[in-house]
């Protein structure tokens, strides 16, 4: 073929070129670590269950994370968001026995409504998104703190279990899936059994769906709709964006209720399942949110990225952090270890893609 | 290369530690707490003294729902032993009853010791911190106190609150607790303008002792302030020395780390078990007995 331009890619080629291909690479990096090092345990049913929840948790937040950092921008309130809203579920509840399905799904209003000030904020000013939900960061954390001691008089709200027993909409966020197929598991023996009988794991918990279909939904918006080309203008170049038609104000926007709603879901997942709302919940999580979205192969500047990329970086951030536990390294230096990993991770996918690029 | 190295040593060092006996220790202490860090010495002086293997983990940022995953997966272990504390029965309980479920012995420590007996969990080692707390508060009213408040660095924990409503108790005042956060500096602020019109301030720990020590100099208030603390570290024994703290509350935390491993290890061997639980506090530390004290303190008082 004479011209170059006409010649089929292979599909290895263009597998290898996508941006999620590098952190599939990182994956496999971190796996290869603590196959070598850590516990067999790790890698027996529970254990597999434990570091995928804790990814689950921060895929929750990454994939929100994502289409808004692909639109341009920054959520840093997400942490103080989980907080937040599930204080406002708990104390709904449980100090004023509202059912728990209406707590949840004013909670979802309350937060979105949120998200949506934080986007009007910075479309309107155009103050850098980094200032303006930094701002919210705080003011989220101390109004759950205040409001909390103020009505509760602690910041600790417990007794949400009892409270939301057998409620529908809770059982959705806090339960778990699968309980069927584990109980037959347990009965054939691949499970192991409690001395009475029921499976030591009695199901796959709802965090884990919720990260499965907020990560098929994301996909769904990026790849196959309008919006989805809409976000990767607005953050790739929002002024010839806004010449050609796009209301990126609007997209924007949306994006900030995105970021809202996801951590709305991670706090009612966290509320229903431990049974406690508690003021300090979703410390630091918007900043392991933009590490995974970072570890993804998403760019900080807006414009490049895959919600796919997003979730295989929480999954690496899953798996380091709580892998460690089942190593013989001293926790003393568990955030040495983290840090060094997650560095590792992300080397070590950039590396892959530079060869890739230049190929 | 270096990660090589690196992979290999680790192997290496894993290889060496394995031993007969596993014990799981879970901890909520966050990584900077000198408290936590007495304790993990109680830990690592009994894993040498009984020979015996342990895992010793705590939630970096103290998350309790990620101290509840730690459990998850020092339980997927199959530990012989676990020595776990409970700030939050809501949060952990769900593992820690899958642990007894399991058969494996768990020791509750620090705090939790009503919910680990509700559950079967074989003892407490710790000290009762209501009663601490009201001890603390009875000594202060005798000294003439009327009004207090309670800096608390730990304010979701409910055994640091119930320290405050002793103290609250004794005095037959409100519980006037100011949740301050873990920062010395922020701690140091939002002490200083509540010192004002009180005459007892009462700190639920090393954390929020020190800079409370500062805010009460700065002031020059030492005179006037009658000053209780819990626990004990170098800051908060040079409060005592100088005459800024009238009294430390001695919970001696050590042996929280030390007992349950040597307990746990002896159940293992020989499935012997003392009955009852072990009170590893209160003492209390003044100008009188504090020699003692100072020789160890932050390392194994």
């Amino acid at each position: 073929m004479a011209d170059e331009r006409l010649s089929e890619e292979s599909f290895f080629s263009r597998f290898f070129k996508k941006p999620e291909f590098t952190s599939v690479v990182g994956v496999l990096g971190v796996f290869l670590v603590f196959f070598a090092i850590a516990d067999d345990a790790m890698f027996s049913l529970e254990g597999v269950l434990s570091w995928t929840e804790q990814a689950a948790l921060i895929g929750i937040l990454a994939v929100g994370a994502c289409l808004l950092m692909i639109g341009g921008e920054f959520d840093l309130s997400v942490g103080s968001m989980i907080g937040f809203s599930g204080m406002v579920m708990a104390i709904m509840t449980v100090e004023y026995g509202i059912p728990a399905w209406i707590s949840i799904i004013s909670a979802f209003i309350i937060a979105c409504s949120i998200g949506f000030l934080n986007g009007y904020i910075v479309v309107k000013t155009k103050l850098p998104s980094f200032i303006v939900t930094l701002a919210s960061l705080f003011i989220l954390r101390g109004l759950t703190v205040a409001v909390s001691r103020m009505l509760t008089n602690q910041t600790l709200v417990g007794g949400v279990k009892d409270a939301s027993a057998g409620d529908w909409l809770a059982s959705l966020f806090g339960g778990e899936a699968f309980t069927g197929l584990f109980l037959y598991l347990a009965d054939v023996g691949i499970i192991e059994k409690f001395a009475d009988g029921t499976p030591v794991v009695t199901g796959v918990k709802m965090l884990l769906v919720w990260w499965f279909g907020l990560t098929v939904i994301g996909i769904i918006i990026l790849r196959l709709t309008k919006y989805g080309n809409w976000i990767y203008a607005t953050g790739g170049d929002e002024q010839a964006s806004k010449n050609m038609g796009v209301p990126t104000d609007k997209v924007k926007i949306m994006l900030f209720v995105g970021t809202a709603f996801c951590a709305t879901v991670f706090a009612a997942c966290q509320v229903f399942d431990y049974g406690s709302a508690d003021a300090q919940r979703g410390l630091l999580k918007e900043f392991e949110a933009i590490i995974a979205v970072v570890m993804g192969g998403a760019l900080l500047t807006g414009g490049y990225g895959t919600v796919i990329g997003a979730s295989l970086g929480a999954l690496i951030f899953g798996i380091v952090n709580i892998g460690i536990s089942y190593t013989a390294i001293d926790s003393d230096w568990f955030r040495v270890f983290l840090g060094m990993m997650l560095l590792g991770a992300v080397m070590l996918s950039n590396s892959v893609r530079k060869k890739i690029m230049r190929s | 290369m270096l990660k090589k190295i690196l992979m290999g040593a680790l192997c290496a060092s894993s290889l060496l530690l394995a031993k007969d006996i596993n014990i799981a220790v879970v901890t909520h202490g966050a990584d900077t707490d000198t408290f936590w860090s007495v304790v993990k010495n109680g830990v690592n002086n009994a894993k040498d003294d009984m020979g015996v293997n342990v895992n010793y983990r705590n939630p970096a940022s103290g998350d309790l729902t990620e101290m509840a995953r730690l459990i998850d997966s020092a339980i997927a272990k199959r530990p012989d032993g676990l020595v776990v504390s409970i700030p939050d029965a809501n949060a952990l309980g769900k593992s820690i009853k899958k642990a007894i479920k399991l058969g494996i012995p768990v020791i509750t420590i620090n705090s939790g010791a009503t919910y680990g007996k509700k559950i079967g969990s074989l003892m407490h080692v710790g000290q009762s911190e209501y009663d601490a707390g009201l001890q603390a508060g009875k000594r202060a009213k005798k000294a003439g106190a009327k009004s207090f408040i309670c800096v608390n660095h730990e304010i979701t924990n409910l055994s640091t609150e119930q320290r405050c409503q002793g103290f609250a108790d004794a005095l037959g005042v409100k519980n006037n607790m100011l949740d301050v956060g873990v920062d010395p500096t922020e701690i140091e602020r939002k002490v200083k303008p509540k010192l004002k019109g009180i005459d007892a301030v009462l700190t639920v720990g090393p954390t929020s002792a020190s800079p409370t020590i500062k805010a009460i100099e700065k002031a020059r208030l030492g005179k006037h302030i009658y000053f209780a603390t819990f626990d004990v570290s170098k800051d908060i024994l040079y409060g005592i020395e100088t005459g800024v703290i009238d009294f430390a509350i001695d919970q001696q935390q050590y042996l929280q780390g030390y007992m349950p491993i040597v307990v746990l290890t002896q159940m293992a061997k020989f499935g012997v078990l003392q009955s009852g639980d072990i009170n590893s506090g209160p003492g209390y530390i003044t100008k009188s007995n504090i020699s003692l004290v100072e020789k160890y303190a932050g390392k194994y008082r």
